[in-house]
């Protein structure tokens, strides 16, 4: 089979030409020694199937941001029969130094010329035959947003690997020439005086425009949290329905359908297959909307190029917690759902800075946390100290964010520059924005479900073993934990009820009411009564203190891990968080006991 | 009236930086021409691929608001970026 890598500079539409040569085939393929995605697909070309890599986005071949290291990890371990470089059009005169580098290997290559309507609207134009003639190989101007020329490039690729060549580089003598550093700035100034004519002042006048008020020194920030809060409100309003939707799909097969087949099975087996595995199933679905709704706004958000301008207004405050204004968009959708906001950090191309975004982003407070604390709080205090309760708890959300990013700053130090471009806006087509949401949930399916499945059974087996006992009673294995963790749970009030339903909260927070009801064996107004008279408000305060802390769910710890592509650094984010649960919840218990409340 | 926000280099040679200090009193658009990068290898390579090149004419064009990044213009580039860098990139004032 042959192998095309797919190579360009940061913001050319490089994704988006993978995406309109792949269509929805695109999956997430396995590279040994590479810590990001990188996605792939089969595709027909000149009478092969050939490969297409979409490498990630490069400035220069021999620089050393992460993404330039896997580059050349890539181009120096596997043959590629070959390169299509990805250039943007308008900005030619810079970002043809990529090509010269790529030329300097002695691959096979093409060159694209992307974003060949924006150039022309800009009154460049680019003499490619001349062009082609300087570099020794082909060039085709393409738009890969709306597909012109594109089946002239797949021609024109599909021609250059059936040109036999006579000596292909072998890896290794790739591996060497990456190491040499050359000069090609006159080369490219001379390709560029040649080739392309542009005028001297080529400026989006529209894109100047709107920076004016959207990045005004006053009006800058405010509008950005009102653009941040409109679309945190879409995602979850029209979110919640097509959770319930989902929810209620699922009871219906299961009362339905399953339920009647599975009657005649043992009880044992029948609950594994239930109340375990389809239960798991439910779980990793009530996910696919928001997940949906989630990429739809952030390939808007994304693509029409607002994110870099988040970076520029937020950058001052984020800077400080070694984070970058990025890394509060994410933060921010993570108040809604922790498992998009964590797939989102990819946005940000450097390592050290993504792990220590993926590192607070579970300490916000989500919606799931929220259904408990709104019971809890019902249960236990007064309507009218509900909002505070409620706007403390967001607060501690908020300073364990804080806290965290600034404990470990340090040891997740960005050696990357933070410079960016800023892409004039751009509006993203209803293409792009579908596929990018499709891409994800098929992501996440992919490399979660197993995951939350065989937890979600877990924690069925130690709330309902053993069997001669009541489910979730104090009796089960998960009660039995409880009683062995007392030592640690009773400093911060958490007695052996509670702790089977911090249990259950690892699967997610949605089920801990619903556990609690299991655990009590009560509903609705007895079961807060019941929770009432056993415990008193500080207790409980501990209790949602906890709950807001520790890990929010299997579904995040499954992203945690496959994003990061590190089972310790899943582990470091589990352990922190628990650990900084029990210290605060400890705090406020004691003192809350030592002031005699 | 530029001497005040002269770096230590030499009389005609103004940081980035500087230029944005004056333009806080008011001097939008400020444009240069850049002199020299002092900048490790690896900022410089990626300071040049983003056009950052000696010669290359550049403007301001606006600050964030706390000291926060600056907004530039080289060519049909527009880029951000902090002070810490900024301050690598020295221009001979237009």
């Amino acid at each position: 089979m042959k192998r095309i890598a797919l190579l360009g500079m940061p913001n050319t539409g490089k994704s988006t030409l993978f995406n309109r040569l792949s269509g929805a085939s695109a999956r997430v393929g396995n590279w040994p020694g590479i810590t990001v995605d990188l996605m792939s697909a089969k595709i027909l070309l000149g009478g092969h199937i050939a490969e297409l890599i979409d490498l990630p986005g490069l400035y220069d071949l021999h620089g050393f941001s992460d993404d330039e290291q896997v580059v050349r990890h890539f181009l120096s371990n596997h043959t590629v029969d070959l390169v299509m470089i990805v250039l943007n059009s308008s900005q030619i005169d810079r970002q043809l130094s990529l090509a010269l580098q790529i030329k300097q290997l002695g691959l096979p290559t093409l060159l694209l010329l992307n974003m060949q309507d924006e150039a022309k609207r800009a009154g460049i134009t680019i003499d490619t035959v001349t062009m082609a003639a300087q570099l020794g190989f082909p060039v085709q101007t393409i738009s890969a947003k709306y597909g012109d020329g594109c089946p002239q490039a797949l021609q024109a690729a599909a021609l250059v690997l059936n040109t036999p060549v006579s000596t292909m580089p072998s890896p290794a003598h790739v591996a060497q020439l990456l190491e040499v550093d050359t000069q090609i700035e006159q080369t490219m100034h001379n390709i560029v005086k040649h080739a392309v004519q542009m005028p001297t002042q080529l400026n989006d006048e529209t894109t100047d425009r709107i920076d004016r008020v959207l990045l005004h020194p006053w009006l800058g920030l405010p509008l950005f949290f009102l653009a941040m809060f409109l679309l945190f409100q879409f995602i979850f309003t029209a979110g919640k329905p097509l959770q319930d939707g989902m929810a209620w799909l699922l009871e219906l097969f299961r009362t339905t359908a399953l339920e009647p087949v599975f009657a005649s099975l043992p009880a044992w087996l029948n609950g594994l297959l239930l109340d375990g595995i389809y239960n798991g199933i439910g779980t990793v679905a009530a996910f696919v909307p928001i997940i949906v709704l989630f990429f739809l706004v952030m390939s808007m958000v994304e693509d029409s190029g607002y994110l870099s301008r988040a970076a520029f207004l937020m950058d001052t405050l984020m800077a400080k917690m070694g984070l970058d204004g990025r890394g509060f968009v994410m933060v921010l959708m993570g108040f809604g759902c922790n498992v998009p906001a964590l797939m989102g950090t990819r946005v940000m191309r450097s390592r050290p800075m993504r792990l220590l975004t993926m590192l607070v982003i579970p300490l916000s407070l989500c919606s799931a946390r929220l259904q408990v604390f709104l019971f809890m709080i019902a249960t236990l205090f007064a309507a009218s100290q509900a909002a505070y309760i409620m706007f403390a708890l967001y607060m501690v959300s908020f300073f364990t964010i804080f806290l965290t990013a600034i404990l470990f700053k340090h040891q997740y130090k960005s050696t990357e520059p933070f410079i960016l471009e800023l892409p004039p806006y751009r509006f993203p087509t209803p293409r792009q924005i579908w596929l990018r949401g499709w891409q994800e949930v098929k992501h996440f399916l992919s490399r979660a479900t197993k995951f939350i499945i065989i937890g979600v059974v877990l924690v069925w087996l130690l709330t309902h073993y053993p069997t001669n006992v009541a489910p979730a009673s104090s009796a089960t294995w998960a009660g039995q934990i409880g009683q062995l963790f007392a030592p640690v749970l009773n400093p911060i009030g958490i007695d052996t009820q509670l702790a089977i339903a911090l249990i259950f909260g690892f699967v997610a927070k949605e089920i801990v009411v619903g556990s609690l009801a299991v655990i009590y064996g009560l509903q609705g107004d007895a079961l807060s009564q019941q929770i009432a008279m056993n415990i008193d408000w500080v207790q409980g305060m501990s209790f949602m203190l906890f709950t807001l802390i520790y890990t929010p769910c299997l579904s995040t710890i499954a992203t945690m891990k496959s994003e990061s592509k590190s089972s310790g650094f899943m582990w470091l984010s589990i352990v922190w968080s628990l650990a900084l649960a029990w210290l605060i919840s400890f705090i406020f218990y004691q003192g809350a006991r030592a002031l005699g409340l | 009236m530029w001497k005040k926000f002269q770096p230590t280099v030499a009389a005609y040679v103004f940081t980035l930086n500087a230029v944005i200090l004056v333009r806080i009193h008011p001097r939008p658009g400020q444009q240069g021409t850049i002199h020299a990068i002092h900048a490790e290898q690896a900022l410089y390579q990626r300071l040049n691929a983003l056009g950052f090149r000696i010669g290359k004419q550049i403007a301001l064009i606006r600050r964030a608001s706390f000291n926060g990044p600056l907004h530039v213009r080289i060519g049909a580039t527009d880029i951000i970026l902090r002070e810490s860098e900024a301050q690598r990139i020295q221009l001979d004032l237009a």
